[in-house]
């Protein structure tokens, strides 16, 4: 411990403790920018200063540690006036259009000028200008970056694939996509984790609004939308309501208001995913000798992207099944056509969902495979869809709940938690122990998978057969579990893959909270949701073998594998960044 | 009224002539990497403000060019714009009255031709080609990535063993630094910005003195594989120490009687003593480092041979064969090269130069080595012979000055032509053409001959110095991959279809630096590691020190001093002596951090382990 006195007030803290923390720990707030915990604590916005007795340079508090005897002045008149100096500066190369901007009301640096009573900036306005792709599902505004770097430092850090970087020198440094290259021609794996940390709006998803209007002002156009799993445990938060009152069936209503015809659960396709790709991975097991082990998830597009731009060679051990968006796209633009009795082509398929890469994936050539064009048509965000709430004055406060449509609106427990890490290999668990024992195992056999490591391991007693499964989240363990792999220093027979931290609880289309990681809390509730669900199990999901019954025949049918599966060669990635 | 008045400089003049010094401090802690046309447009609107303004191409083409660099590092330009660049460019030096516009524009144009793919990229991507990779401009420039701010701190802290063991993670010849490294990491400091780079070799110094015996850290598990290293200079012995920290077995193969190189038979005893130099080689390959000496691969031994009977070779046989001046009589008794005499004194012969009257022939390091050896060894008189100006030469400045205080002189601007020798076949003089500094050609002055008589330098010994080469033949032979003198490995120390043979050093680059070959030691037991198929990590477990939040005040540098040179020149003992404690304290305290302050903060800069 060592004892500092701060803005007067004695303190303790442990050693090794930064200013920030220190004060922070005992209610002494000091702003910060670029600032983002054990992330980016490289002092750039230089907002943090502080005053250190005896010394004359200011120095960051979030960047530099407490020492025995330390009298620290965090708002000293000299700091003030650097820190306002600072705020300033970053303003004079920022496009402070906020009434248009999509993080207005949510926008740390607009707080921070707000709090420090910034209203004037005495310096010319001097903004960055490049060029940007409108089509690609990520967009950057170089006018906006204030060059906090926390992109460049979650990429690298968190996810390992060093997309961003630096660009130029000196004055007209700024970031970009490393090496030189294109977004769109860089092996991004669309995980969005930069537009979630982003303090400002220069990173934000492609707005597909728009299209969505249009088709729910169109008279001829029959709208099905299906939400997410893990939407329902983030939509709510920028209304400031709680997260037990901003239930899926208050959202629900919320998407009746705004006009769509139908509304299901991305849950039902959850289960039928489980299905496929459960049987997929038993036939897998029975035919040991012609498969390379472990098999791979394959509902998490952003992994998807990841394998084939970094270890293509292993492309063929991901699960044919389809994601449960495109399981649902092609169910509904096929079965469904057929129950309502319209021509697929007037479907206008529209997906909630936690990601941006699924934005990506939904518009990839062979998903049409319904032979009526895509078989989804547009995928939004949890934060569009929020946007849209806003934009048709819906109060969500007064929200009634309203159920989901039927026969795709039914999911079972196992489907809801497919939105946490872990979730899908869990559920697959449930599944193929019926499967092999014909049996249920408890519903919660399966739990030590759950939580929020970056890798986990377990292994399963499946009727006899010990059963290594590893769940993974975040493309950084992802890759520290795959060259493991591949040094054969672990083997598994099944393992899950998710490329956001905590899994699409945590995905980069949720809501941004600056500074907070919610993905613990968002999948709590999935995990509520699952337990006081009276379905548990996907292959007891009504729906789904209905849906067998009536037009797949069986798991792994030929109608299955027409409709279900997919082809993941059948697209090309870019190239691996070279200099790694 | 006066008629004429006493200049005195106002304070306006006075400022400006000192940050005109910042200024040149600045421009040499360059950080590495950045954007060549933002800093040209820098550059030209300096010139610009030198303008006197009374001529058109500099008045006003000075500006139009800032502003079509502008425009195309603004994303304004097209292609066509770079060739107006140049074609203003060339203009402005073709018509400009004075230097300060013709000179300007050859910035210009220099950088225009020097760089283009950067205007290129600049104006089809609106980006720059270059970046900043390593961010701590010392660990940068270090050729094996020294943690230097890191030892530094801990030398401030007083755990010298702390400090040897994280910079053996990266350069296990920490001794031999110490005393001998070219000490490339001070060239950019950025405390040149300051006052003066900050002495890194001399705190080096101070952290070997006083570090004791530190072990060597515990092998891991033996692996079963065998690597032979050709070789037993600072490249070899630094494959040797990480590929048997690794866990695997390593043979070295030295040619000579003794290890160490051209750290024993290249550089004299007084600038490092053989005994500290065997403490410190005995130490690293403590580790069951098998040696053979007086093998010689190619005589005794075979490539192949060594491939039959281990599962990779290293070779770093370094660059220990003589150049010829090519003369008249060079064959003739008393004409020896630097190589040979500095073997014999490396091998422990006792040569006797009394009396005699030695020319060496030669402007490096080496040669400033072997006239200061010959005062050692009782010469009378010793002449050093160079073609071109003491400017010129490419012996550090010091060595340099250390040669003349010892007594040596130096006849600059004098090419040999031929050498005399006695009815026994004895070189009795040196014949040399005076020169004249000339035109710069390749950016640097040549000479050529002066309308002077030739002169006759009476002597009794000549040593060349001229520079050294490599011994290919035995290897060519081998099927080993040689191109233009050197071996030609690829830049991860691998030689293309010839999988388990890897080679470094100067026998790769030519010769080179200490620091070069260790780095390629480096580079190369880690690429033998993961041919092996392991991946073993080097780290050294040393916790850096935080950082100490006092201000940085501008401090004059503390240089090594020396013996003093009547006394040195008489003994081969070491000349340098090192810091005090008082001095190394206030040394390292200057040290700015570069790793926690500025980009090193955000790129790292600390490479914890490879």
């Amino acid at each position: 411990m060592v004892n500092v006195l701060i803005d007067n007030k004695q303190i303790k803290a442990l050693k090794g403790t930064t200013i920030l923390e220190a004060a922070r720990n005992n209610g002494i707030h000091i702003p910060t920018l670029c600032y983002l915990k054990d992330v980016n604590d490289i002092g750039a916005c230089r907002v943090c200063l502080v005053e250190i007795k005896g010394k004359e340079r200011l120095i960051t508090a979030c960047n530099n540690v407490v020492e025995e005897g330390m009298e620290v002045y965090t708002n000293s008149p000299k700091v003030r006036r650097a820190r306002m100096t600072n705020v300033r500066l970053i303003l004079s190369q920022h496009d402070c259009n906020c009434p248009t901007c999509v993080r207005s009301g949510n926008c740390s640096l607009q707080k921070l000028a707000n709090d420090l009573g910034i209203i004037r900036v005495p310096y010319e306005k001097k903004l960055f200008h490049s060029r940007w792709t409108k089509n690609f599902p990520l967009l950057r505004n170089y006018e906006k970056c204030i060059k906090c770097m926390r992109c460049i430092q979650v990429c690298d850090k968190v996810q390992g694939m060093h997309i961003w970087d630096l660009a130029n020198t000196g004055s007209r440094t700024t970031v970009d996509v490393s090496g030189n290259r294109l977004l769109e021609e860089s092996d991004c794996a669309l995980c969005g984790q930069c537009i979630t940390h982003c303090p400002v709006g220069a990173l934000r998803e492609r707005d597909d609004t728009p299209k969505v209007f249009r088709a729910l002002a169109d008279p001829e156009t029959i709208t099905v939308v299906q939400i997410a799993p893990s939407i329902r445990a983030a939509w709510g938060e920028p209304f400031g309501v709680s997260r037990e009152f901003a239930s899926v069936k208050r959202l629900v209503s919320a998407m009746r208001k705004m006009g769509f015809d139908y509304i299901f659960d991305t849950n039902f396709s959850a289960d039928l995913t489980i299905m496929e790709e459960g049987s997929e991975f038993l036939e897998r097991l029975k035919h040991k000798e012609e498969h390379t082990f472990p098999m791979f998830t394959s509902c998490c597009p952003g992994w998807v992207r990841f394998l084939k731009s970094q270890y293509p060679d292993m492309v063929s051990q991901l699960s044919t099944a389809k994601s449960p968006q495109q399981m649902f796209g092609a169910v509904t633009k096929s079965y469904y056509a057929e129950l309502l009795g319209v021509d697929p082509s007037k479907i206008f398929c529209v997906s909630v969902m936690p990601c941006l890469a699924k934005k990506h994936e939904c518009a990839l050539p062979n998903m049409n495979d319904a032979g009526a064009g895509p078989d989804v048509d547009i995928v939004l965000t949890t934060r569009e869809v929020d946007r849209m709430i806003r934009a048709e004055h819906i109060d969500v406060p007064g929200l009634e709940e309203e159920e989901f449509d039927t026969p795709l609106g039914v999911g079972t427990g196992a489907a809801v938690i497919f939105g946490a890490t872990g979730g899908v290999m869990e559920a697959a668990l449930r599944s193929a122990y019926y499967l092999v024992t014909g049996e249920n195992p408890q519903p919660d056999a399966f739990k030590e998978v759950r939580g929020l490591d970056g890798w986990k391991e377990a292994t399963f007693d499946l009727a006899g057969t010990p059963l290594r499964v590893a769940v993974a989240s975040g493309l950084g363990n992802t890759r520290r579990l795959i060259e493991a792999l591949r040094r054969k220093e672990v083997s598994y027979d099944f393992v899950e893959i998710m490329t956001c931290p905590g899994g699409c609880v945590g995905g980069g289309g949720q809501p941004i909270h600056d500074g907070e990681e919610l993905a613990g809390e968002r999948g709590e509730v999935l995990y509520g949701l699952d337990e006081v669900n009276e379905l548990r199990f996907s292959h007891e999901n009504p729906s789904v073998l209905k849906c067998y019954e009536d037009f797949f025949g069986n798991p792994l049918s030929h109608k299955s594998h027409e409709l279900l599966h997919t082809d993941h060669e059948a697209w090309e990635m870019p190239e691996v960044h070279k200099e790694r | 009224m006066s008629r004429l008045s006493i200049v005195t400089r106002n304070k306006a003049q006075t400022t400006v002539e000192e940050l005109y010094k910042d200024l040149e401090r600045r421009i040499v802690a360059s950080p590495p990497g950045l954007c060549p046309v933002d800093l040209a447009v820098s550059f030209l609107k300096v010139c610009h403000a030198q303008s006197c303004g009374k001529c058109v191409p500099c008045r006003i083409g000075l500006g139009q060019l800032q502003s079509l660099l502008e425009n195309v590092l603004d994303g304004k330009a097209d292609l066509e714009t770079i060739d107006l660049i140049e074609e203003t460019a060339e203009d402005i030096s073709l018509s400009a009255d004075c230097a300060i516009g013709y000179e300007a524009a050859e910035m210009v144009l220099k950088g225009v031709r020097g760089f283009r793919d950067d205007y290129v990229e600049h104006v089809q991507k609106g980006r720059c080609i270059s970046s900043l990779s390593q961010p701590v401009p010392c660990v940068a420039l270090c050729p094996a990535n020294v943690d230097i701010p890191g030892y530094i701190a801990l030398i401030a802290e007083e755990r010298y063993d702390d400090a040897v063991r994280l910079i053996r993670k990266d350069n296990p010849l920490v001794t031999a630094c110490a005393l001998i490294c070219e000490h490339p990491c001070e060239a950019r400091c950025r405390r040149n910005m300051m006052d003066n780079a900050v002495n890194i070799r001399g705190l080096k110094r101070y952290a070997a003195d006083h570090a004791g015996d530190v072990p060597v850290p515990a092998p891991a598990p033996s692996t079963g594989k065998k690597v032979a290293v050709i070789g037993g200079g600072p490249g070899g012995i630094s494959a040797a120490y990480y590929l048997s920290l690794m866990g695997h077995k390593v043979t070295i193969f030295e040619q000579r009687k003794h290890l160490g190189g051209m750290l024993r038979y290249g550089i004299p005893n007084y600038r490092l003593p053989k005994d500290v130099l065997d403490r410190e080689i005995r130490t690293l390959l403590s580790n069951g480092v098998e040696v053979k000496t007086e093998v010689s691969v190619g005589e005794n031994l075979t490539v192949e041979d060594l491939k039959k009977e281990y599962d990779a070779v290293y070779i770093a046989i370094g660059a220990h064969t003589d150049k010829k001046i090519g003369i008249e009589g060079e064959e003739a008794e008393g004409v020896v090269s630097a190589v040979e005499m500095l073997r014999s004194i490396g091998d422990g012969e006792k040569l006797d130069y009394s009396g005699e009257d030695v020319i060496v022939v030669g402007g490096g390091n080496v040669a400033m080595d072997v006239a200061r050896s010959a005062i050692r060894l009782g010469a009378a008189k010793v002449r050093i012979i160079y073609r071109r100006r003491i400017s010129d030469m490419t012996a550090l400045p010091e060595e340099v000055e250390g040669a003349v205080a010892e007594g040596c002189q130096i006849m600059e601007l004098a090419a040999p032509v031929r050498i005399e020798h006695d009815e026994n076949n004895r070189a009795n003089a040196l014949w040399v053409q005076p020169q004249i500094i000339g035109a710069v050609k390749r950016g640097r002055p040549a000479p050529r001959e002066a309308q002077e008589e030739m002169l006759r330098l009476a002597c009794d010994r000549i040593i060349v110095a001229i520079g050294q080469g490599i011994e290919t033949k035995p290897f060519e032979e081998s099927g080993i991959p040689v191109k233009r003198g050197v071996i030609d490995a690829l830049n991860w120390s691998g030689l293309a279809d010839i999988p388990g043979v890897f080679a470094g050093g100067d026998c790769v680059t030519g010769p080179a630096t200490v620091i070069r070959a260790i780095a390629a030691g480096k580079v190369a037991a880690a690429n033998i590691d993961e041919y092996l198929g392991f991946h073993h990590l080097i780290e050294a477990e040393v916790e850096i020190p935080k950082i100490r939040l006092h201000d940085r005040v501008p401090c004059g540098r503390v240089n090594l001093k020396e013996r003093n040179a009547t006394e040195r020149k008489e003994d081969f003992e070491l000349i340098e002596c090192g810091m005090s404690h008082e001095e190394a304290c206030q040394e390292a305290s200057r040290c700015l951090r570069c790793d926690h302050f500025g980009f090193g903060s955000f790129k790292g800069g600390r490479i914890e382990r490879w």
